[in-house]
């Protein structure tokens, strides 16, 4: 299922994650987030470029665990936990986040 | 879901029998590996051309090779024991998930090409032609099989079931249908060393990180060691112990308890996985090498003794198939198990005495126990027989004072699969992952009922994941499952954490009080 933002195709695999991280942009974001039925704000944000930042880093997103702990820094604990996590994103701060972020699906037993 | 059907089944008993829904998961079919995660295994890439006879070709193989399938394709009498065994037929009424029909879309196939009745007289013994649509109706059907074998324990010829969807899926891989979600994780693990494809450098801040969180919780610093060469012990443990919850809370709980025992352990980035997919797909190749991976970990970083942590297939793997695979670990201190698991070990230092547990810190837990497939039925966790079902339980009850076991019909010999094992924990797979689950879901509702359990704990990975994702579609939090290690790393008060020395609990509290239970 590819994606199209200003015009441009952009590829994404059967479920959605795009197959060149290189293609991803912010306008791309907002199409990926409304395929998911979500609507992109400051806190989702903020999590997509903490994603970002960390897979820029380490070349995988970081442990829910580690997010949240890095979210709870600036968002306050109201806010850093996997409760809200999962209000935030539905279907898991590690997938659906990692998807709208433009990076791989985490794999494994998770 | 061909039929479009996605209702939860809503059962008055785990194991009550369905109505009949004839071609209700007709179709359902997970996302078939790209060429290039079918290639990196040494699978061609799609279909091949001449997929007929390559497929008889390799069943032939397998018949050839592995004794046990071909007489567990020869020697089923259709007696029906197993058809009401499978949580999948219970979950979806599907009879083409009865195991003896799930087992006769191959064996059919079998008896065309390879028995005497089936070459002359194959209308008369129900004997199939290959079809392309054939292959499908397999890729279909054997990934609706967990290989959790509960069928097999009802089976009067101890037919292993599982080993017919092991053959089915390796066929499949052969002539070009592989499946996505095991086939990438298998090119991740040879290619980074686990199933997330966490790099070494990812896998250390991640580690840091987590000495961090334990040194803020107890005031003592923990350390979890890696890539460390001369440690005694290297723990294998499934690399979403790195990633998930419940998971993570169980690492923490092994690092709190060999930080207590005073050994030296480490991790290893090399072979950071303890699962095994290889076995998933049926393929002795991929077990091989990536089994070998822990070998040469071992003797890279010279230790003495391997510790599996919690994962239920992996340790199948471990315990029944790692010497054939990767052996001899004549290198290994053979006074200790070679591998151990780590709920062996811990509760060897529970007897020993060497763990302080303030039991209340569970009491805000009425906790049950579910036993994985691969761990009841194919293992052991300490020398004796039974010690795969007790050990577990004896480590909770050391830890946790409130306990009550599932109804025994759906427990140790008999649990029922979690829904997702066997390589079926992909998201394509969700509404068969629901419906498989609500076998063991049901189960749990009824203690929950008689003796109000809110939290159940599991020694698997993939149970882990699987519960967290299907557990609120039954009326719990997605945090109801938890990891028998973050039991003991809750209860656990360590050498200098505020606590050790208050005498607040007597020690026949610390094993005895077991109340009710099983």
């Amino acid at each position: 299922m590819d994606y199209t933002v200003n015009g441009e195709t952009i590829a994404a695999d059967e479920e959605g994650y795009i197959t060149n991280l290189g293609d991803w942009s912010q306008d791309l974001a907002g199409v990926i987030a409304e395929a998911e039925d979500i609507t992109m704000d400051d806190e989702r944000w903020e999590v997509v470029n903490f994603l970002r930042d960390y897979y820029d880093e380490y070349q995988i997103a970081p442990a829910v665990r580690v997010l949240i702990k890095a979210l709870k820094k600036t968002m306050g604990p109201e806010k850093g936990n996997n409760k809200y996590m999962y209000e935030l994103f539905p279907y898991g701060p590690a997938k659906q986040a990692c998807k709208i972020a433009g990076l791989p699906k985490p794999t494994g037993c998770v | 879901m061909a039929d479009g059907d996605t209702d939860i089944p809503k059962m008055s008993h785990p194991l009550e029998l369905p109505e009949f829904k004839c071609g209700a998961m007709e179709g359902l079919e997970p996302y078939i590996a790209s060429p290039d995660h079918q290639t990196a295994l040494g699978f061609p890439g799609e279909l091949v051309p001449d997929w007929k006879e390559k497929t008889i070709e390799k069943m032939g193989e397998l018949a050839e090779k592995n004794r046990a399938f071909k007489v567990y394709l020869d020697i089923c009498v259709k007696c029906g024991s197993c058809t009401d065994k499978c949580h999948y037929y219970l979950g979806t009424g599907d009879p083409k998930n009865m195991p003896v029909a799930r087992q006769d879309l191959l064996r059919s196939v079998y008896r065309r090409y390879f028995t005497f009745a089936g070459k002359y007289f194959p209308w008369l013994v129900g004997a199939r032609d290959l079809t392309e649509e054939i292959l499908h109706e397999w890729y279909s059907y054997y990934h609706q099989c967990s290989e959790c074998r509960r069928c097999s324990v009802f089976c009067p010829y101890g037919i292993d079931t599982a080993e017919i969807t092991m053959a089915a899926r390796d066929i499949l891989a052969h002539v070009g249908i592989g499946m996505k979600y095991s086939n990438e994780i298998i090119g991740k693990v040879h290619q980074i060393g686990n199933n997330l494809g966490l790099p070494a450098k990812a896998l250390g801040a991640t580690l840091e990180d987590l000495e961090e969180d334990i040194e803020d919780e107890t005031g003592v610093s923990v350390r979890i060691p890696l890539d460390v060469k001369g440690a005694d012990i290297l723990l294998i443990t499934p690399s979403a112990d790195f990633f998930a919850e419940p998971h993570i809370d169980g690492l923490l709980g092994y690092a709190k308890v060999f930080h207590e025992a005073g050994v030296s352990w480490t991790v290893s980035s090399y072979a950071s996985e303890a699962a095994n997919f290889g076995m998933f797909i049926g393929n002795y190749e991929q077990m091989r090498k990536i089994s070998l991976r822990i070998r040469k970990a071992a003797q890279d970083l010279g230790v003495k003794r391997i510790v599996f942590g919690e994962c239920g297939h992996a340790w199948r793997v471990a315990y029944s198939f790692l010497n054939t695979l990767a052996g001899p670990f004549d290198f290994l201190d053979q006074n200790y198990p070679v591998p151990q698991h780590i709920l062996d070990f811990t509760w060897n230092e529970i007897e020993k005495g060497t763990l302080k547990f303030d039991k209340s810190k569970n009491d805000h837990y009425r906790m049950t126990y579910h036993d994985s497939c691969n761990v009841a039925r194919a293992t052991r966790i300490g020398d004796y027989p039974g010690s795969q079902f007790e050990i577990p339980r004896n480590v909770i009850r050391a830890v946790c004072n409130n306990y009550f076991d599932m109804p025994r019909e759906t427990t140790h010999e008999s649990t029922l699969c979690c829904g997702g094992g066997g390589g079926l924990l992909t998201d394509d797979l969700m509404d068969l992952r629901l419906k498989g689950s609500s076998p063991r879901m049901t189960a749990l509702q009824q203690v929950t009922e008689e003796h109000g359990v809110t939290h159940m704990a599991a020694s698997c990975a993939i149970c882990k994941t699987q519960f967290s994702k299907v557990m609120p579609k039954f009326g719990y939090e997605m945090d109801s499952i938890v990891s028998v290690h973050q039991l003991v790393s809750n209860a656990l008060i360590l050498k200098g954490q505020d606590g050790y020395d208050d005498d607040n609990q007597d020690e026949d509290e610390n094993t005895n009080n077991t109340d009710l239970g099983e």
